[in-house]
Protein backbone atom coordinates (compact mmCIF):
# COMPACT_ATOMS: atom_id res chain seq x y z
CA UNK A 1 0.00 0.00 0.00
CA UNK A 2 1.81 3.43 -1.26
CA UNK A 3 0.47 6.46 0.45
CA UNK A 4 0.25 8.70 -2.83
CA UNK A 5 -2.41 11.47 -3.38
CA UNK A 6 -5.90 9.50 -4.51
CA UNK A 7 -6.50 9.84 -8.57
CA UNK A 8 -9.44 8.17 -9.44
CA UNK A 9 -12.97 8.47 -8.07
CA UNK A 10 -13.08 5.41 -6.57
CA UNK A 11 -10.34 6.58 -4.25
CA UNK A 12 -11.64 9.82 -3.08
CA UNK A 13 -15.13 8.03 -2.39
CA UNK A 14 -15.14 7.41 1.12
CA UNK A 15 -14.48 11.47 2.05
CA UNK A 16 -17.49 12.21 0.38
CA UNK A 17 -20.08 11.48 2.87
CA UNK A 18 -18.28 13.01 5.76
CA UNK A 19 -17.49 15.93 3.21
CA UNK A 20 -20.89 16.32 2.01
CA UNK A 21 -22.49 15.71 6.28
CA UNK A 22 -20.15 18.69 7.32
CA UNK A 23 -20.57 21.21 4.76
CA UNK A 24 -24.33 20.50 4.97
CA UNK A 25 -24.83 20.37 8.27
CA UNK A 26 -21.98 22.92 9.90
CA UNK A 27 -20.89 25.16 6.61
CA UNK A 28 -24.33 26.06 5.89
CA UNK A 29 -26.30 26.67 9.07
CA UNK A 30 -22.77 28.65 9.57
CA UNK A 31 -23.41 30.89 6.63
CA UNK A 32 -26.98 30.35 6.86
CA UNK A 33 -26.38 32.64 10.31
CA UNK A 34 -24.46 35.14 9.01
CA UNK A 35 -26.88 36.10 6.34
CA UNK A 36 -29.79 35.77 8.93
CA UNK A 37 -27.57 38.59 11.11
CA UNK A 38 -27.74 40.82 8.33
CA UNK A 39 -31.79 40.25 7.55
CA UNK A 40 -34.06 42.52 8.37
CA UNK A 41 -36.28 42.11 11.40
CA UNK A 42 -40.24 41.91 11.31
CA UNK A 43 -41.97 43.23 13.90
CA UNK A 44 -43.57 40.05 15.32
CA UNK A 45 -41.02 37.06 15.36
CA UNK A 46 -40.00 36.87 11.63
CA UNK A 47 -37.13 38.55 9.05
CA UNK A 48 -36.69 38.66 5.76
CA UNK A 49 -34.04 38.90 3.80
CA UNK A 50 -31.98 41.83 3.37
CA UNK A 51 -28.81 43.34 3.64
CA UNK A 52 -28.65 46.07 6.80
CA UNK A 53 -26.89 46.30 9.56
CA UNK A 54 -29.21 47.56 12.32
CA UNK A 55 -28.87 44.37 14.22
CA UNK A 56 -25.02 45.06 14.60
CA UNK A 57 -25.35 48.65 15.17
CA UNK A 58 -27.63 47.37 18.82
CA UNK A 59 -23.79 46.70 19.65
CA UNK A 60 -22.81 50.27 20.44
CA UNK A 61 -26.07 50.34 23.04
CA UNK A 62 -25.15 50.81 26.90
CA UNK A 63 -26.97 47.68 27.62
CA UNK A 64 -25.23 45.67 25.45
CA UNK A 65 -21.68 46.79 26.51
CA UNK A 66 -22.82 46.29 29.77
CA UNK A 67 -23.62 42.39 29.55
CA UNK A 68 -20.78 42.43 27.09
CA UNK A 69 -18.31 44.14 29.47
CA UNK A 70 -19.72 41.73 32.52
CA UNK A 71 -19.39 38.59 30.23
CA UNK A 72 -15.98 39.24 29.03
CA UNK A 73 -14.86 39.91 33.22
CA UNK A 74 -16.64 37.00 34.28
CA UNK A 75 -14.98 34.61 32.17
CA UNK A 76 -11.65 35.96 32.67
CA UNK A 77 -12.18 35.84 36.31
CA UNK A 78 -13.16 32.08 35.48
CA UNK A 79 -10.40 31.29 33.97
CA UNK A 80 -8.22 32.76 36.29
CA UNK A 81 -9.23 30.79 39.10
CA UNK A 82 -9.72 27.62 37.37
CA UNK A 83 -6.28 28.02 36.54
CA UNK A 84 -4.85 29.27 39.39
CA UNK A 85 -6.03 25.82 41.12
CA UNK A 86 -5.86 23.39 38.15
CA UNK A 87 -2.20 24.24 36.98
CA UNK A 88 -0.72 22.97 40.62
CA UNK A 89 -3.39 20.43 40.94
CA UNK A 90 -2.83 19.20 37.00
CA UNK A 91 1.11 19.10 37.90
CA UNK A 92 0.53 16.89 41.11
CA UNK A 93 -2.00 14.62 39.09
CA UNK A 94 0.23 13.67 36.47
CA UNK A 95 2.92 12.62 38.71
CA UNK A 96 1.00 9.59 40.12
CA UNK A 97 0.93 6.47 39.66
CA UNK A 98 -0.80 5.57 36.84
CA UNK A 99 -3.88 3.69 38.20
CA UNK A 100 -4.99 6.55 40.27
CA UNK A 101 -4.41 9.16 37.14
CA UNK A 102 -7.12 7.07 35.56
CA UNK A 103 -9.68 7.12 38.46
CA UNK A 104 -9.11 10.65 39.08
CA UNK A 105 -8.91 11.23 34.97
CA UNK A 106 -12.57 9.04 34.52
CA UNK A 107 -13.87 11.55 37.81
CA UNK A 108 -13.02 14.65 36.33
CA UNK A 109 -14.74 13.98 32.73
CA UNK A 110 -17.83 12.35 34.50
CA UNK A 111 -18.12 16.16 35.87
CA UNK A 112 -17.01 17.64 32.95
CA UNK A 113 -19.77 15.79 30.80
CA UNK A 114 -22.59 16.99 32.84
CA UNK A 115 -25.42 18.78 31.90
CA UNK A 116 -25.16 22.29 32.81
CA UNK A 117 -28.92 21.98 33.90
CA UNK A 118 -27.16 19.14 36.12
CA UNK A 119 -24.15 21.39 37.46
CA UNK A 120 -27.18 24.48 37.88
CA UNK A 121 -29.29 22.46 39.55
CA UNK A 122 -26.64 20.86 42.13
CA UNK A 123 -24.68 23.85 43.01
CA UNK A 124 -28.48 25.85 43.39
CA UNK A 125 -29.05 22.78 46.01
CA UNK A 126 -25.61 23.03 47.65
CA UNK A 127 -26.45 26.40 48.77
CA UNK A 128 -30.29 26.31 49.00
CA UNK A 129 -31.73 27.05 52.61
CA UNK A 130 -32.88 23.60 52.76
CA UNK A 131 -30.38 21.24 51.90
CA UNK A 132 -27.35 23.26 51.64
CA UNK A 133 -23.74 24.19 53.72
CA UNK A 134 -25.32 26.81 55.74
CA UNK A 135 -27.30 24.02 57.90
CA UNK A 136 -23.63 22.68 57.87
CA UNK A 137 -22.76 26.07 60.04
CA UNK A 138 -25.43 26.48 61.80
CA UNK A 139 -24.75 22.85 63.13
CA UNK A 140 -21.31 23.75 64.34
CA UNK A 141 -22.79 26.86 66.13
CA UNK A 142 -21.16 29.38 63.46
CA UNK A 143 -24.39 30.71 62.09
CA UNK A 144 -27.91 31.50 63.93
CA UNK A 145 -30.29 30.71 61.04
CA UNK A 146 -29.75 28.47 57.65
CA UNK A 147 -29.57 30.47 54.94
CA UNK A 148 -29.92 30.72 50.96
CA UNK A 149 -26.67 31.38 48.56
CA UNK A 150 -28.20 31.96 45.61
CA UNK A 151 -28.63 33.32 43.51
CA UNK A 152 -25.87 35.72 43.95
CA UNK A 153 -22.06 36.54 41.76
CA UNK A 154 -20.88 33.97 43.98
CA UNK A 155 -23.12 31.19 43.26
CA UNK A 156 -22.66 31.58 40.14
CA UNK A 157 -18.80 32.10 40.09
CA UNK A 158 -18.25 28.69 42.17
CA UNK A 159 -20.09 27.34 39.75
CA UNK A 160 -18.72 28.44 36.34
CA UNK A 161 -15.29 27.52 38.30
CA UNK A 162 -16.88 24.26 38.47
CA UNK A 163 -17.81 23.49 35.62
CA UNK A 164 -14.82 25.15 33.86
CA UNK A 165 -11.60 23.52 36.20
CA UNK A 166 -11.96 19.55 35.30
CA UNK A 167 -11.71 21.31 31.23
CA UNK A 168 -8.78 23.31 32.38
CA UNK A 169 -7.10 19.96 34.33
CA UNK A 170 -7.59 18.22 30.55
CA UNK A 171 -6.14 21.04 28.70
CA UNK A 172 -2.99 21.24 30.92
CA UNK A 173 -2.85 17.42 31.87
CA UNK A 174 -0.61 16.69 28.22
CA UNK A 175 1.83 19.46 28.71
CA UNK A 176 2.37 18.56 32.15
CA UNK A 177 2.70 14.80 31.79
CA UNK A 178 5.36 15.26 29.15
CA UNK A 179 7.20 17.60 31.55
CA UNK A 180 10.76 16.03 31.44
CA UNK A 181 11.56 15.15 35.54
CA UNK A 182 15.38 16.02 34.90
CA UNK A 183 14.31 19.65 35.15
CA UNK A 184 13.19 19.55 38.45
CA UNK A 185 15.64 17.19 40.03
CA UNK A 186 18.44 19.41 38.67
CA UNK A 187 17.50 22.40 40.44
CA UNK A 188 16.41 20.00 43.28
CA UNK A 189 20.23 18.96 43.15
CA UNK A 190 21.36 22.31 42.79
CA UNK A 191 19.66 23.06 46.37
CA UNK A 192 16.24 24.49 45.08
CA UNK A 193 13.47 24.09 48.05
CA UNK A 194 10.53 22.03 46.40
CA UNK A 195 8.47 25.51 46.46
CA UNK A 196 10.94 27.33 44.98
CA UNK A 197 11.51 25.28 42.26
CA UNK A 198 8.25 24.79 41.44
CA UNK A 199 8.02 28.71 40.82
CA UNK A 200 11.05 29.23 39.33
CA UNK A 201 11.37 25.85 37.22
CA UNK A 202 8.17 24.57 36.41
CA UNK A 203 6.10 27.59 36.21
CA UNK A 204 8.29 29.41 33.69
CA UNK A 205 9.01 26.35 31.66
CA UNK A 206 4.88 26.27 31.25
CA UNK A 207 4.46 29.99 30.52
CA UNK A 208 3.07 29.60 27.35
CA UNK A 209 0.81 26.35 28.12
CA UNK A 210 -0.38 28.67 30.79
CA UNK A 211 -1.41 31.34 28.44
CA UNK A 212 -2.79 28.79 25.80
CA UNK A 213 -4.83 27.38 28.88
CA UNK A 214 -6.15 30.91 30.02
CA UNK A 215 -7.59 31.21 26.96
CA UNK A 216 -8.93 28.17 26.20
CA UNK A 217 -10.69 28.13 29.56
CA UNK A 218 -11.83 31.79 28.79
CA UNK A 219 -13.81 30.39 25.82
CA UNK A 220 -14.89 27.98 27.37
CA UNK A 221 -16.73 30.28 30.20
CA UNK A 222 -17.85 32.77 27.47
CA UNK A 223 -19.79 29.47 26.58
CA UNK A 224 -21.71 29.22 29.85
CA UNK A 225 -25.60 29.56 28.91
CA UNK A 226 -27.53 28.40 31.77
CA UNK A 227 -25.76 28.94 35.22
CA UNK A 228 -25.93 32.45 34.88
CA UNK A 229 -29.82 32.19 34.63
CA UNK A 230 -29.52 29.69 37.03
CA UNK A 231 -27.35 30.83 39.72
CA UNK A 232 -27.15 34.59 38.93
CA UNK A 233 -29.41 37.56 39.05
CA UNK A 234 -30.75 39.11 35.56
CA UNK A 235 -27.76 41.87 35.78
CA UNK A 236 -25.52 38.67 35.59
CA UNK A 237 -27.04 37.57 32.23
CA UNK A 238 -23.82 37.16 30.24
CA UNK A 239 -23.80 37.00 26.21
CA UNK A 240 -24.63 33.65 25.64
CA UNK A 241 -27.63 33.98 27.82
CA UNK A 242 -28.55 36.94 25.78
CA UNK A 243 -28.14 34.96 22.52
CA UNK A 244 -30.37 32.43 23.58
CA UNK A 245 -32.99 34.76 25.06
CA UNK A 246 -33.22 36.99 22.11
CA UNK A 247 -33.37 34.06 19.97
CA UNK A 248 -36.23 32.07 21.58
CA UNK A 249 -38.17 34.36 23.87
CA UNK A 250 -37.70 37.79 22.05
CA UNK A 251 -38.35 36.11 18.94
CA UNK A 252 -35.47 38.40 17.34
CA UNK A 253 -33.34 36.18 15.57
CA UNK A 254 -31.30 38.76 13.73
CA UNK A 255 -29.88 40.00 16.58
CA UNK A 256 -29.21 37.09 18.06
CA UNK A 257 -27.53 36.19 15.00
CA UNK A 258 -25.97 39.05 15.12
CA UNK A 259 -24.30 39.04 18.76
CA UNK A 260 -23.30 35.11 17.29
CA UNK A 261 -21.11 36.24 14.88
CA UNK A 262 -19.58 38.53 17.39
CA UNK A 263 -18.98 35.78 20.02
CA UNK A 264 -17.41 33.41 16.86
CA UNK A 265 -14.91 36.08 15.37
CA UNK A 266 -13.90 36.68 18.92
CA UNK A 267 -13.56 33.10 20.21
CA UNK A 268 -11.70 32.15 16.77
CA UNK A 269 -9.73 35.00 17.28
CA UNK A 270 -8.50 34.10 20.78
CA UNK A 271 -7.87 30.00 19.88
CA UNK A 272 -6.26 31.11 17.37
CA UNK A 273 -3.72 32.84 19.65
CA UNK A 274 -4.05 30.08 22.37
CA UNK A 275 -2.61 27.66 19.38
CA UNK A 276 0.16 30.64 18.92
CA UNK A 277 0.84 30.15 22.23
CA UNK A 278 0.79 26.51 22.49
CA UNK A 279 3.24 25.76 19.36
CA UNK A 280 5.97 28.12 20.62
CA UNK A 281 6.16 25.60 23.66
CA UNK A 282 6.87 22.83 21.17
CA UNK A 283 9.58 24.21 19.19
CA UNK B 1 7.46 19.84 42.92
CA UNK B 2 5.56 21.80 46.11
CA UNK B 3 5.74 19.81 49.63
CA UNK B 4 3.96 16.76 49.55
CA UNK B 5 1.11 17.56 52.16
CA UNK B 6 0.34 20.99 50.24
CA UNK B 7 -0.37 18.21 47.09
CA UNK B 8 -2.21 16.33 49.25
CA UNK B 9 -4.39 18.91 51.08
CA UNK B 10 -4.93 20.36 47.26
CA UNK B 11 -6.15 17.05 45.76
CA UNK B 12 -8.04 16.84 48.99
CA UNK B 13 -10.43 20.11 48.73
CA UNK B 14 -10.37 20.00 45.19
CA UNK B 15 -12.02 16.19 45.38
CA UNK B 16 -14.30 16.97 48.28
CA UNK B 17 -15.95 20.51 46.36
CA UNK B 18 -15.90 18.57 42.83
CA UNK B 19 -17.75 16.00 44.88
CA UNK B 20 -19.87 18.29 47.18
CA UNK B 21 -23.06 18.90 44.97
CA UNK B 22 -23.43 15.45 43.49
CA UNK B 23 -23.53 14.24 47.90
CA UNK B 24 -26.09 16.59 48.51
CA UNK B 25 -27.97 15.90 45.37
CA UNK B 26 -27.73 11.99 46.18
CA UNK B 27 -29.12 12.86 49.91
CA UNK B 28 -31.56 15.08 48.69
CA UNK B 29 -33.04 12.12 46.11
CA UNK B 30 -33.09 9.48 49.05
CA UNK B 31 -36.08 12.32 50.99
CA UNK B 32 -38.96 10.15 52.12
CA UNK B 33 -41.56 13.25 51.32
CA UNK B 34 -41.69 15.81 48.51
CA UNK B 35 -38.78 18.18 49.89
CA UNK B 36 -35.37 19.01 49.23
CA UNK B 37 -34.00 18.65 52.72
CA UNK B 38 -30.32 17.66 53.91
CA UNK B 39 -29.82 15.27 55.67
CA UNK B 40 -32.88 13.95 53.92
CA UNK B 41 -35.88 12.83 56.49
CA UNK B 42 -36.44 9.67 56.74
CA UNK B 43 -35.08 7.55 53.68
CA UNK B 44 -36.97 6.15 50.34
CA UNK B 45 -35.85 5.01 47.31
CA UNK B 46 -39.17 6.29 45.83
CA UNK B 47 -37.77 8.75 43.63
CA UNK B 48 -36.11 6.36 41.49
CA UNK B 49 -38.86 4.17 41.07
CA UNK B 50 -40.21 7.45 40.22
CA UNK B 51 -38.10 7.61 36.53
CA UNK B 52 -39.22 4.38 35.71
CA UNK B 53 -42.90 4.74 36.60
CA UNK B 54 -44.13 8.43 35.82
CA UNK B 55 -44.66 8.16 32.08
CA UNK B 56 -42.96 11.87 32.19
CA UNK B 57 -39.40 11.02 33.55
CA UNK B 58 -39.35 7.66 31.74
CA UNK B 59 -40.52 9.10 28.50
CA UNK B 60 -37.62 12.12 28.20
CA UNK B 61 -34.78 9.39 29.81
CA UNK B 62 -36.11 6.61 26.74
CA UNK B 63 -35.81 9.99 24.24
CA UNK B 64 -32.62 10.67 25.58
CA UNK B 65 -30.91 7.23 25.11
CA UNK B 66 -32.52 6.79 21.94
CA UNK B 67 -30.96 10.26 20.50
CA UNK B 68 -27.72 9.75 22.41
CA UNK B 69 -27.10 5.85 20.96
CA UNK B 70 -28.11 7.39 17.01
CA UNK B 71 -26.27 10.51 16.97
CA UNK B 72 -23.35 8.77 18.41
CA UNK B 73 -23.42 6.35 15.56
CA UNK B 74 -23.83 8.58 13.12
CA UNK B 75 -20.54 10.83 14.36
CA UNK B 76 -18.47 7.69 14.25
CA UNK B 77 -19.86 7.07 10.87
CA UNK B 78 -18.81 10.44 9.66
CA UNK B 79 -15.31 10.41 11.65
CA UNK B 80 -14.24 6.98 10.37
CA UNK B 81 -13.89 7.33 6.64
CA UNK B 82 -12.48 10.97 7.51
CA UNK B 83 -9.97 9.56 9.54
CA UNK B 84 -9.31 6.56 7.68
CA UNK B 85 -9.20 9.07 4.53
CA UNK B 86 -6.51 11.19 5.62
CA UNK B 87 -4.24 8.55 7.15
CA UNK B 88 -4.34 5.93 3.91
CA UNK B 89 -4.10 9.01 1.22
CA UNK B 90 -1.61 11.95 1.05
CA UNK B 91 -3.96 14.89 0.92
CA UNK B 92 -3.57 17.57 2.86
CA UNK B 93 -6.50 18.75 1.45
CA UNK B 94 -8.66 16.30 3.58
CA UNK B 95 -7.33 18.16 7.06
CA UNK B 96 -9.22 21.13 6.07
CA UNK B 97 -12.46 18.45 7.14
CA UNK B 98 -10.47 17.79 10.25
CA UNK B 99 -10.25 21.58 11.21
CA UNK B 100 -13.91 22.05 10.35
CA UNK B 101 -15.09 18.80 12.29
CA UNK B 102 -13.29 20.17 15.46
CA UNK B 103 -14.65 23.97 15.17
CA UNK B 104 -17.97 22.90 16.75
CA UNK B 105 -16.49 21.65 19.83
CA UNK B 106 -14.32 24.44 20.93
CA UNK B 107 -16.49 27.66 19.78
CA UNK B 108 -19.04 27.92 22.51
CA UNK B 109 -22.57 26.04 22.19
CA UNK B 110 -24.94 28.33 21.86
CA UNK B 111 -23.11 29.33 18.33
CA UNK B 112 -23.43 25.72 17.04
CA UNK B 113 -27.33 25.93 18.33
CA UNK B 114 -28.05 29.25 16.93
CA UNK B 115 -26.79 28.04 13.20
CA UNK B 116 -28.92 24.61 13.30
CA UNK B 117 -32.45 26.96 14.45
CA UNK B 118 -31.57 29.05 11.73
CA UNK B 119 -31.03 25.99 9.21
CA UNK B 120 -33.86 24.05 10.31
CA UNK B 121 -36.08 26.93 10.39
CA UNK B 122 -35.02 27.66 6.86
CA UNK B 123 -35.79 24.23 5.54
CA UNK B 124 -38.89 24.22 7.70
CA UNK B 125 -37.81 21.29 9.41
CA UNK B 126 -37.72 23.06 13.05
CA UNK B 127 -38.93 20.83 15.65
CA UNK B 128 -38.75 17.35 13.86
CA UNK B 129 -37.35 14.89 16.28
CA UNK B 130 -34.66 13.56 13.76
CA UNK B 131 -33.14 17.42 12.98
CA UNK B 132 -31.45 16.65 17.02
CA UNK B 133 -29.58 13.74 15.99
CA UNK B 134 -28.41 15.16 13.08
CA UNK B 135 -27.22 17.98 15.03
CA UNK B 136 -25.88 16.41 18.37
CA UNK B 137 -23.88 14.01 15.42
CA UNK B 138 -22.49 17.04 13.83
CA UNK B 139 -21.67 18.58 17.29
CA UNK B 140 -20.09 16.08 18.60
CA UNK B 141 -18.04 14.72 15.94
CA UNK B 142 -15.35 16.24 17.04
CA UNK B 143 -14.64 12.96 19.75
CA UNK B 144 -14.52 9.79 17.35
CA UNK B 145 -12.67 12.22 14.92
CA UNK B 146 -9.72 12.48 18.14
CA UNK B 147 -9.75 8.76 18.89
CA UNK B 148 -9.94 7.67 15.88
CA UNK B 149 -6.66 9.92 14.31
CA UNK B 150 -4.86 8.64 17.39
CA UNK B 151 -6.01 4.95 16.55
CA UNK B 152 -4.76 5.16 12.73
CA UNK B 153 -1.88 7.24 14.15
CA UNK B 154 -1.07 4.81 16.36
CA UNK B 155 -1.09 1.63 13.45
CA UNK B 156 2.38 0.38 12.95
CA UNK B 157 2.61 0.61 9.14
CA UNK B 158 4.46 -2.50 8.26
CA UNK B 159 1.82 -4.49 9.05
CA UNK B 160 -0.04 -2.86 6.15
CA UNK B 161 2.67 -3.49 3.86
CA UNK B 162 3.13 -6.96 5.02
CA UNK B 163 -0.43 -7.40 4.33
CA UNK B 164 -0.43 -5.71 0.91
CA UNK B 165 2.56 -7.11 -0.41
CA UNK B 166 0.78 -10.36 0.09
CA UNK B 167 -1.86 -9.41 -2.33
CA UNK B 168 -4.28 -7.72 -0.08
CA UNK B 169 -6.59 -5.21 -1.44
CA UNK B 170 -7.36 -1.61 0.52
CA UNK B 171 -10.90 -3.46 1.70
CA UNK B 172 -8.89 -6.34 2.89
CA UNK B 173 -6.45 -4.76 4.95
CA UNK B 174 -8.58 -2.28 6.41
CA UNK B 175 -11.55 -5.42 7.43
CA UNK B 176 -8.04 -7.56 8.72
CA UNK B 177 -5.80 -5.47 10.38
CA UNK B 178 -6.37 -1.87 10.55
CA UNK B 179 -10.28 -2.71 12.05
CA UNK B 180 -9.14 -4.70 15.11
CA UNK B 181 -6.49 -2.43 15.63
CA UNK B 182 -8.82 1.14 15.90
CA UNK B 183 -11.53 -0.83 17.22
CA UNK B 184 -10.91 0.10 20.77
CA UNK B 185 -10.57 3.58 19.42
CA UNK B 186 -14.07 3.47 17.65
CA UNK B 187 -15.72 2.13 20.83
CA UNK B 188 -14.17 5.03 22.83
CA UNK B 189 -15.08 7.58 20.28
CA UNK B 190 -18.78 6.62 20.32
CA UNK B 191 -18.70 6.33 24.17
CA UNK B 192 -17.53 10.35 24.16
CA UNK B 193 -20.29 11.02 21.90
CA UNK B 194 -22.95 9.23 23.45
CA UNK B 195 -22.39 10.31 27.07
CA UNK B 196 -21.98 14.26 26.01
CA UNK B 197 -25.06 13.29 23.80
CA UNK B 198 -26.67 12.41 26.85
CA UNK B 199 -25.98 15.27 28.53
CA UNK B 200 -26.48 18.05 26.20
CA UNK B 201 -29.11 21.09 26.67
CA UNK B 202 -28.66 23.64 24.42
CA UNK B 203 -28.62 22.36 20.89
CA UNK B 204 -31.79 19.81 21.87
CA UNK B 205 -33.34 22.87 23.00
CA UNK B 206 -33.07 25.17 20.38
CA UNK B 207 -33.37 21.94 17.64
CA UNK B 208 -36.62 20.78 18.91
CA UNK B 209 -36.86 22.12 22.43
CA UNK B 210 -40.77 22.46 22.10
CA UNK B 211 -41.61 18.68 20.60
CA UNK B 212 -38.89 17.08 21.98
CA UNK B 213 -38.62 16.36 25.75
CA UNK B 214 -34.77 14.82 26.48
CA UNK B 215 -33.97 14.30 29.92
CA UNK B 216 -31.49 17.68 30.38
CA UNK B 217 -34.70 19.56 28.75
CA UNK B 218 -36.95 17.77 31.37
CA UNK B 219 -34.89 18.84 34.44
CA UNK B 220 -34.82 22.54 33.17
CA UNK B 221 -38.29 22.60 32.63
CA UNK B 222 -38.85 21.12 36.08
CA UNK B 223 -36.70 23.58 37.65
CA UNK B 224 -38.64 26.24 36.25
CA UNK B 225 -42.01 24.52 38.08
CA UNK B 226 -40.89 23.65 41.48
CA UNK B 227 -38.48 21.60 42.49
CA UNK B 228 -39.05 17.87 43.17
CA UNK B 229 -36.78 15.23 44.54
CA UNK B 230 -37.46 12.85 41.02
CA UNK B 231 -34.83 15.93 39.94
CA UNK B 232 -32.23 14.53 42.16
CA UNK B 233 -32.65 10.96 41.58
CA UNK B 234 -32.17 11.42 38.08
CA UNK B 235 -29.30 13.57 38.33
CA UNK B 236 -27.85 10.81 40.46
CA UNK B 237 -28.66 8.12 37.65
CA UNK B 238 -27.03 10.25 35.40
CA UNK B 239 -23.86 11.39 37.04
CA UNK B 240 -24.12 7.14 37.73
CA UNK B 241 -24.47 6.63 34.32
CA UNK B 242 -21.67 8.88 32.45
CA UNK B 243 -18.92 7.64 35.54
CA UNK B 244 -19.73 3.98 34.49
CA UNK B 245 -19.01 5.09 30.62
CA UNK B 246 -16.00 6.82 31.47
CA UNK B 247 -15.01 3.74 33.79
CA UNK B 248 -15.32 1.40 30.66
CA UNK B 249 -13.47 3.42 28.62
CA UNK B 250 -10.43 3.54 31.49
CA UNK B 251 -10.92 -0.54 31.84
CA UNK B 252 -10.84 -1.67 27.83
CA UNK B 253 -8.73 1.53 26.60
CA UNK B 254 -5.69 3.41 27.24
CA UNK B 255 -7.22 6.85 29.11
CA UNK B 256 -3.85 8.62 29.76
CA UNK B 257 -3.09 8.45 25.99
CA UNK B 258 -6.38 9.36 24.68
CA UNK B 259 -6.49 12.40 26.49
CA UNK B 260 -2.54 13.82 25.32
CA UNK B 261 0.11 11.30 27.76
CA UNK B 262 2.87 9.69 26.53
CA UNK B 263 3.20 6.27 26.23
CA UNK B 264 4.75 4.87 29.05
CA UNK B 265 7.44 2.50 27.99
CA UNK B 266 7.64 0.34 31.16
Amino acid sequence: MIRRAPRSLAEHAPILFPALMLIVFFVIPFGLMIAVSVARRIPGGFYEPDFVFANYERFLTAFFGGVLSFSLELAALVAAVAVGIGFPFTYRLARLPRAAQVRWLVFLLSILSLSEVIIGFAWSTLLSRTAGITNLLVAVGLMAEPQSLSPSFGALLAGMVYQAFPYTVLVLYPALARLDPALVEASRTLGASPVKAFFTVVVPSQRNTIVATLIMAFVFALGSYLLPQLLGRPQHWTLSVLITDQAIYQSNMPFAAAMAVFLVLVSLALVGLALLAGRKEEA
Amino acid sequence: MMPRWFHSLLAGLVGLVLAAPILVVAGVSLNAKRSLDFPPKGLSLAWYAEIFTDPGWRGALITSLVVAVLSAALAVAIAFPLAWFIWRWRAPWARAFEVLGMTPFILPPVITALGFLSFWATFDQYGEPWTVVVSHAVFFVTLPLVTLSLGFGAVDRSYVEAASTMGADDRTVLRTVVMPLVRPYVISGFAFAFVLSLNEYIVAYMVAGFTLETLPIKIFNALRYGYTPTMASVTVLFVLLTAAVFGLIARFGDLPRLLGAWVRQD
